[in-house]
């Protein structure tokens, strides 16, 4: 692990404060994601998790603080730049985000539109459309519209749509959130197995502690609006802190 | 004091909200001519709007014109100017009637449409899913439905239009014997040129302002359902009170120019 610390973060995060009105919600978050890492956030609901993966992404605008990206501060970034940077990024959204008036295939083409040749011997629309499918093992359901889908098939779909243009960095926002144990324990595997495939570095946000266990190489929880602890799951889950454990409870 | 208090603050945050407006469609001026292009997603707009449209303006037009004809006979007859009744009723639904009616009806069908679309995505967070996947969903989803109105309703207005002046046939020829080739050529005799171009004119303009607030109100739409329902309602309130300014507006500019 300690290696790892001298390696340089793919993704950095500095001070992060972020305030709706008198909702402070953010108060100073610091991260940094290392290549090839399952990073895992938890905190309570409402604690902003999802705001602070937002403002990775460039989709909220932080107070302050610095957010640097493959040594590229997105903050002062112009929209072109931010845009090809985005395509390296992919983003699992809380509600799947499906686009409903559009079916599965557009779903996936939608990504590929402007940015085919971000893809390494691009072989064609139809083909990385389908080979995205069956990674989430969905190739049947190309043409049905996300309304017919069930919220565990969306989620999958929303996952295909995310890792579509292979991207290096993923960012998942609740994967098995309102999903049955087996459908989650589903979407962890092909989590695990496309962290294994393409060697991609990962922020997963959960309250899930199974997912946490079988994912995280290592956790941050956020508390009050600031990294209140950070460590392996077996460190956190043994910690004395009443704070801490409470996440661990069930 | 109470009620002196709220309608202070709603004439405050009705001129903060046209002043957002104006930068709305200020970005849209900014963006329109930029590229990249979403060429294939306003044609498809275009179609959508337009095929939509196309009956309800249709029906509309098309009773407008009879009722109008129906209730005007009478009072001409007593002058004895049914003779009148052509050029009486085709200035008046080209230059005025058909216009307000055809642009208030499609505030009511495409303005909340896109009010209640742009307003779902929103919410659903179908915006945030564009951005972050490398389109700039103001030129796809704004730019597209707003110049696709501009265009389509100059369109939709000539053809509804039309189609009174039609109905308007019908009346006169089954009431008053007149031949439709009569009736057409004194239609074509009454307009003029200084008619139908302040008239499209206008009809552009009202389509650029069902365009715009529908988009305005659905791309800023907030949070819940209830915001999906309030962005496509308050949509078409404010469109149809546009509507109405912007017909002000051009009468006063027509007079400058074509001396009405
Ligand atoms: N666009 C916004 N405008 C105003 N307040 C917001 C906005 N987005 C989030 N908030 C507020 O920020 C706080 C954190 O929200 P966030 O969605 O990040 O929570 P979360 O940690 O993701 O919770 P959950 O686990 O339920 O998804 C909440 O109090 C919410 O009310
Ligand atoms: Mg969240």
């Amino acid at each position: 692990m300690n290696s790892e610390k001298n390696i340089k973060p793919v993704l950095e995060l500095k001070n992060l404060k972020k305030s709706f009105g008198d909702n402070h919600v953010l108060k100073g978050f610091n991260l940094k994601l290392f290549e090839g890492e399952n990073l895992v956030i938890m905190g309570k609901s409402g604690s902003g998790k999802s705001v602070m993966v937002k403002c990775l992404v460039g989709l909220i605008q932080p107070d302050s603080g610095n957010i640097t990206i493959k040594n590229q501060d997105i903050t002062t970034m112009g929209q072109t730049e931010l845009d090809l940077l985005r395509t390296e990024i992919g983003f699992l959204f809380q509600g799947s985000a499906l686009y409903d008036s559009m079916t599965v295939r557009e779903n996936l083409e939608f990504p590929l539109r402007r940015h085919k040749d971000k893809i390494e011997n691009f072989q064609g629309t139809e083909f990385s459309v389908k080979e995205a499918l069956e990674n989430v093992g969905l190739a049947n359901a190309i043409d049905l519209m996300p309304a017919e889908l069930s919220g565990g098939m969306q989620r999958r779909v929303a996952m295909a749509r995310a890792l579509i243009l292979k991207p290096k960095i993923i960012m998942y926002d609740e994967p098995t959130t309102g999903l049955d144990p087996i459908t989650a324990k589903e979407i962890i595997q092909l989590m695990r197995s496309i962290q294994e495939k393409y060697n991609t570095s990962s922020i997963i946000i959960t309250h899930d502690v199974d997912c946490a266990r079988v994912i995280s190489n290592r956790m941050i929880l956020l508390v009050d609006g600031t990294n209140y602890a950070e460590g392996t799951f077996e460190e956190l889950s043994n910690s004395k802190d009443e704070q801490i454990q409470a996440f661990f409870k069930n | 004091m109470n009620t002196e208090n709220a309608i202070l603050s709603k004439t405050k945050s009705f001129f903060a909200e046209i002043g957002d407006m104006t930068l709305f469609a200020g970005r849209f001026f900014r963006e329109v001519f930029s590229p990249p292009f979403e060429f294939k997603e306003l044609m498809r707009q275009c179609y959508n709007m337009g095929n939509r449209s196309l009956l309800l303006v249709s029906v509309t037009g098309f009773i407008l014109g009879l009722v109008f004809t129906l209730q005007s006979r009478p009072t001409l007859m007593q002058f004895g100017a049914q003779s009148w009744m052509a050029s009486m009723v085709s200035l008046s639904i080209v230059r005025e009637i058909g216009p307000v009616i055809i642009a208030l009806i499609c505030a009511g069908r495409i303005g909340s449409g896109i009010g209640a679309e742009l307003g779902s995505m929103r919410v659903t967070e179908q915006i945030d899913a564009m951005e972050v996947s490398g389109t700039n969903p103001f030129k796809y989803l704004v730019i597209t439905r707003i110049v696709a109105t501009t265009l389509m309703l100059p369109l939709l207005i000539i053809m509804g239009d039309a189609i009174a002046l039609l109905g308007s046939a019908i009346v006169e020829n089954l009431k008053g014997n007149v031949s439709f080739l009569l009736y057409f050529n004194q239609v074509f005799d009454a307009l003029k040129f200084s008619d139908l171009l302040p008239a499209t004119v206008k009809s552009v303009f009202f389509g650029f302002a069902i365009g715009l607030v529908g988009c305005y109100k659905g791309y800023n739409c907030a949070k819940g359902t209830v915001g999906v329902g309030e962005a496509s309602n308050s949509a078409v309130v404010y469109i149809s009170m546009l509507l109405f300014i912007i017909d002000f507006i051009a009468v006063f500019v027509t007079d400058i120019f074509f001396d009405i």
